[in-house]
């Protein structure tokens, strides 16, 4: 029965038993169990990866009326499988003047930085990678590598569109990293740690209700980062082709394509994390650790569905405005609002959680209110700027 | 196998940092520069610093080595660097870092510091909370952290001064 209570444990503790058996030393069997481990979480992401690919183009063809893809088994289900043939026995070509190394490191840096998101996910409350104190970071400092793996694919790509492609990007990657950190310490608040694994266990409450500003930040910054629509300006089609990843073919540009889609999901899943309770769900987390997986793959699942709903609906911004956007709106917001909640985490100490959750609610609304007036002000002021300079024009023709 | 892995690091770390300088490629150096960052992160990671390392990669990778990176694009046409990597005071800077090496060598023979090991950090220390609690605590390190705030406010007011356009 062990097993299904706490299965990693049971398994954990069976495979030391068997290697210890075996004539192996008690450390190097833990070593072996910890990769075994990795490696049984990662084919489960990539072939979970597989599905997604499925899953986003049968959505995207509901977005758009269409069915979508129906011809490889059933509901299309096995048309992944064939395209990652067709992604294997394409050539495989590498531009002159490309630099080598760095080239063919892009895509493998581009998969890993999404990958070892993984590892602080907690699954349920016994199934989790490591509990890092500083998960939070983590997630940004994951984040870096794969901004690090778009420069390095656009600039040794020996290719203007993919360099000016991984530009943009990174500028938008850049600046939006700050408010998604920035809101990412206001469920640490709530939480009293920076670990994930905490701040799941810290939200009999969920945090959306006690921060509804705060959740909306995390999910612009997060499509943000995830550069889609309306933050795709990276691989803005009409302009630059393809971006960064133009010049890739057959499974290196399938490991960014593969990336970008288990990214969304891990971010869906971050999202449900940070502000949707991660697994818990009316105490089901409690009953078996196999329906809390069930639960916080769910709730990625829904953010990974509003995230596409937004990707599909939304036009590109152009980058002026997107800059503008995060430089002037979104970073000022975010730090007036970790400053109140902060604040308001001090202030309300000791008051009852009734109190405490409302307070917290309607700050965040009157932030938002008073956020979105002063938007609407200035750019008023800012259109009536520039039909006063069409009008001078006019008249001077 | 603390030690293993320290060793491992280490090169990989010294390695890397070496390339920096010896590569003739900029964009090569830049990314060189990031591997060393890296291992220094792992380094912290081994200590048991975790917040540190991750600060290192979000701050030193994420932000200072791409900013290195941009900044390099944008002002150089050629990445090769043509000219000679040493110049003619070259003995004077090996004879600096060989004696400083054979100093620090010989002070450090005699330490006792060397061979003790680190007493086991207690269960239930959050060091993350220890370190935000000594950086705003006024028997602990709050001037020191203020006047880097203030220093850092004051490189930003300086940037946008430098950047601003007069109307």
């Amino acid at each position: 029965m062990d097993f299904w209570n706490d299965p990693l444990k049971t398994a954990a503790d069976f495979l030391l038993n068997l290697f210890m058996g075996w004539g192996m030393s008690e450390i190097a069997a833990q070593i072996l169990i910890g990769f075994l481990g990795v490696l049984i979480l990662l084919s489960l992401l990539m072939v979970l990866d597989i599905f997604l690919v499925w899953l986003e183009r049968k959505v995207v063809s509901r977005f758009q009326s269409r069915i979508g893809p129906n011809r490889v088994g059933p509901f299309g289900l096995i048309q992944p499988f064939a395209d990652i043939i067709k992604l294997l026995i394409k050539e495989d070509i590498t531009p002159t003047g490309a630099d080598k190394v760095v080239y063919n490191l892009a895509p493998l840096l581009s998969m890993m930085s999404v990958l070892i998101l993984w590892a602080v996910v907690p699954l349920a409350p016994t199934m989790l990678g490591v509990d890092l104190n500083v998960g939070a970071l983590y997630i940004i400092a994951a984040g870096a590598i794969g901004t690090l793996s778009i420069i390095m694919a656009g600039w040794s790509s020996n290719n203007k569109y993919a360099l000016i492609g991984a530009f943009r990007e990174v500028a938008v990657l850049l600046s939006f990293e700050i408010p998604m950190l920035t809101v990412m310490l206001i469920p640490t608040i709530f939480a009293g740690s920076m670990g994930i694994a905490a701040i799941t266990k810290a939200q009999d409450v969920w945090f959306v209700f006690l921060a509804p500003l705060a959740a909306l930040i995390f999910l612009i910054a997060a499509i943000a980062e995830l550069g889609r629509s309306p933050f795709d300006m990276g691989e803005a089609e009409s302009e630059l082709v393809a971006g960064y990843n133009i010049e890739y073919s057959g499974m290196k540009f399938g490991m960014f394509y593969a990336g970008e889609l288990l990214h969304a999901f891990t971010f869906g899943g971050f999202w449900a994390i940070l502000f949707f309770g991660g697994y818990r769900f009316f105490g089901l987390e409690q009953v078996s650790p196999f329906l809390a997986v069930a639960v916080v793959l769910f709730k990625a699942l829904v953010g990974y569905w509003i995230i596409m709903w937004i990707k599909y609906t939304l036009l590109r911004i152009r980058i002026d405005h997107m800059l503008a956007f995060n430089w002037k709106f979104l970073t000022p917001l975010a730090f007036t609002l970790l400053m109140v909640t902060a604040f308001m985490n001090a202030l309300l100490a000791d008051a009852s959680s009734w109190l405490y959750i409302s307070s917290m609610f309607l700050s965040n609304v009157v932030l938002a209110w008073v956020a979105l007036e002063i938007a609407r002000v200035s750019s008023r002021r800012a259109r009536e700027k520039a039909e006063g300079v069409k009008k001078v024009v006019e008249a001077h023709h | 196998m603390e030690k293993t892995i320290f060793l491992v690091v280490a090169f990989f770390t010294l390695g890397s940092g070496l390339m920096v300088v010896t590569t003739r490629n900029l964009i090569h150096a830049a990314l060189w520069l990031i591997s060393t960052l890296f291992g220094v992160a792992v380094i912290f990671a081994l200590l048991d610093a975790g917040f540190l390392a991750v600060v290192q990669v979000v701050v030193y990778i994420g932000a200072i080595a791409i900013l290195f990176i941009f900044a390099v694009m944008l002002t150089r046409k050629d990445m090769r660097d043509q000219g000679p990597q040493m110049n003619r005071n070259w003995w004077i800077g090996a004879l600096i870092a060989a004696s400083s090496f054979g100093g620090l060598f010989f002070l450090l023979r005699g330490w006792s510091g060397l061979s003790r090991t680190a007493s086991a950090i207690p269960s239930g220390f959050d060091a993350v909370n220890e370190l935000g609690n000594a950086l705003v605590s006024p028997t602990a390190y709050v001037l020191p952290f203020e006047v880097a705030s203030v220093l850092l406010v004051a490189a930003l007011v300086g940037a946008v001064y430098l950047a601003f356009n007069r109307k």
